[in-house]
């Protein structure tokens, strides 16, 4: 299977073995999953659709910042010690930009859960649905992204974890690989860190910030055309799937908790207002 | 037997969480709303001292589950202990905070145990006898009322202040405290965690500052920081950053704001080109006064501001020195 991908003849990284299965045990190769969304983009105006349960398909979508930096320590990773960077997505067709920009950037192959049913799945039968679309791929790592920007869970990869029975680690700012499994670099709240040793296979969800984000090459981008990218059908998986265990009953504008108040007029204006507000009001100056 | 409902509450080395507060006046609330009962639990290796600290406070009953597998933490100690305790005590609904150590081992757990978790609610809504459970999605922009559509136990995990932790009310009489032994096989645990750490010593304390100009993604350029620097200085005050400005190395990492950074609570907290993601406003929601300044109308940081300006910080912030400077120099 990974011999027909042809990418031993694309890349030219030193530490690229072309081909995994000619890698001793001692040395292993790493070969890393790494689950990827399609979201708005930050900035995009969001309307509701008419049952006001969720907004309109018709915005413009970016790839979920974690999940970049996911993507870019799995190409690092690989980099390193070898192996192979498969990107998976659930969505619909507008989701295989994402599988585009992430084979550009030089993963090896990709899966895209193709229907516009995966956007409404709770985090639990998203997980479920990656599970079921990776049978017999024996990965030693699985990154996410640490939460999304549009539901904002930060659930699927700890339920993907449990549902394949593997360890896990969350917000993840560094990864080492150990003689036997890896160290991982958690990050805790208010500035604390912590090493944690963990066995593969395991979950990994990525940090934002954890690397510096590569762009894609106009040879990757030329280079992606050519990388396989199957496609998996709501049918293929939807006997994993159950019912939502939860449900978004309504979606909405949130109602202000203050009562702001909007200055207006030309900058200069703008910046007259303001340090009224400063002197007379917060008294700061 | 009325449904009950049991509040997870957290602690580290031996003192519970502000949060934990907070979680239980939720738990109060719901409580009072729905009728059901409610229990506290403290999870840790020997916490039947902190389980009586709970016991004060107005619950049925006071939970110690303990296990020396719980110290130093573990999501798999975590998830396989607490499922033991919810098996045998069977509540409807499970509280916690949204802490960065319950987000890692809480949907572990719901699955475990075949339900879900609503994860990171701001609010709860009781409509009829449906419970719905209020969080922020796209970033902030948008809200939704989310109710459970499979059997309990029924997970929530609440924000970062979205309950008063100090209006927590306190008993007539202590609860009585029950431990409770967690039974952790040899092999459950395959994480290892070394010992927790700070990167650096902390070359600045933002949380002591009156006046803090804060940068987001608005500023472009690493350059134009030096524009927000100019303000911060004319004001007195300090310079600080959401997230992704001090990932892209243009602040130090001990200027960023938020739930991985520092939680400040100044006079003046001035937002130039922050847009408001729930990781950065839980880290200054506090401010006395926020304005903020971005082009985009619909930016979840002016939903929190007192003064909003909708416009390009560079068209604003320079003369905003200017009149600032001729402030100073005038009183």
């Amino acid at each position: 299977m990974l011999s027909a991908n042809g990418w031993g003849l694309i890349y030219t990284y030193a530490f690229a073995r072309p081909f995994v299965e000619t890698v001793s045990c001692r040395e292993p190769a790493l070969k890393i999953l790494v689950c990827m969304k399609q979201v708005p983009q930050k900035d995009a105006p969001l309307k509701l659709n008419e049952s006001g349960t969720w907004i309109r398909e018709d915005v413009s979508y970016e790839v979920n910042e974690p999940d970049a930096y996911a993507l870019e320590e799995a190409l690092r990773q690989k980099e390193k010690h070898g192996g192979e960077v498969v990107v998976i997505t659930a969505g619909p067709a507008r989701a295989q930009q994402v599988l585009r920009e992430a084979l550009a950037k030089g993963a090896d192959r990709a899966i895209h859960l193709e229907d516009t049913a995966f956007v409404g799945l709770d985090a639990c039968n998203t997980a479920r649905a990656f599970a079921a679309a990776i049978p017999g791929e024996s990965f030693d790592l699985i990154f996410t992204g640490l939460q999304s920007d549009d539901y904002g869970y930060a659930q699927t990869g700890v339920i993907l974890a449990e549902l394949l029975g593997w360890p896990h680690a969350t917000i993840i700012m560094q990864i080492e690989k150990k003689e036997s499994g890896i160290r991982v670099k958690r990050e805790l709240e208010a500035g604390y860190f912590q090493f944690v040793d963990m066995p593969l296979p395991a979950v990994l969800t990525i940090q934002s910030g954890i690397n510096k984000l590569r762009y894609a090459t106009l040879n990757g981008i030329k280079q992606a055309k050519n990388k396989p990218l199957r496609k998996v059908a709501m049918a293929e998986v939807q006997s994993s799937l159950s019912g939502n265990l939860q449900k978004i009953e309504r979606l909405y504008v949130p109602q202000k908790t203050k009562n702001t108040e909007f200055l207006e007029g030309s900058a200069a204006e703008i910046a007259k207002k303001l340090v009224d507000k400063l002197r007379n009001e917060v008294r700061v100056l | 037997m009325p449904d009950s409902m049991v509040v997870v509450v957290e602690q580290r080395d031996g003192k519970l969480n502000r949060v934990s507060w907070e979680t239980l006046t939720a738990g109060q609330a719901l409580a009072a709303a729905t009728g059901w009962t409610l229990d506290a639990a403290v999870v840790g290796k020997d916490v039947a001292n902190l389980a009586r600290e709970v016991a004060a406070k107005k619950v049925r009953k006071s939970y110690a589950v303990e296990s020396p597998s719980f110290e130093p933490y573990t999501p798999d100690a975590f998830a396989v202990g607490l499922k033991q305790f919810i098996d045998s005590r069977l509540p409807k609904l499970v509280l916690m905070p949204h802490t960065y150590q319950v987000r890692d081992f809480v949907p572990k757990l719901a699955t475990a145990m075949g339900g879900t978790v609503i994860s990171d609610c701001v609010g709860y809504k009781k409509e009829g006898d449906k419970l719905l459970f209020t969080r922020q999605m796209f970033q902030g922009k948008l809200a939704a009322d989310v109710s459970f559509a499979g059997p309990p136990p029924w997970f929530v995990t609440f924000q970062n202040g979205a309950f008063r932790g100090d209006k927590v009310e306190t008993g007539a009489s202590a609860a009585p405290v029950e431990t409770v032994k967690a039974e952790i096989a040899e092999g459950v645990v395959r994480e290892q965690p070394q010992a927790v750490f700070k990167e650096a010593k902390q070359a600045v304390d933002l949380t002591q500052a009156e006046i803090i100009v804060s940068i987001g993604r608005g500023i472009k350029e690493q350059k134009n920081i030096e524009l927000a620097k100019q303000l911060a200085e004319a004001l007195g005050g300090e310079i600080a950053a959401s997230r992704p400005i001090c990932d892209s190395g243009w602040l130090p990492m001990d200027r960023q704001i938020g739930s991985s950074g520092q939680t400040v609570s100044p006079k003046l907290y001035l937002a130039l080109g922050i847009s408001g993601a729930i990781q950065h406003i839980v880290g200054m929601k506090g401010s006395r006064t926020i304005i903020a300044v971005n082009k985009d109308s619909e930016a979840p940081i002016l939903e929190i501001a007192d003064y909003a300006v909708v416009g390009n910080l560079f068209d604003v912030v320079p003369p905003l020195i200017e009149e600032v400077k001729k402030a100073k120099a005038g009183s």
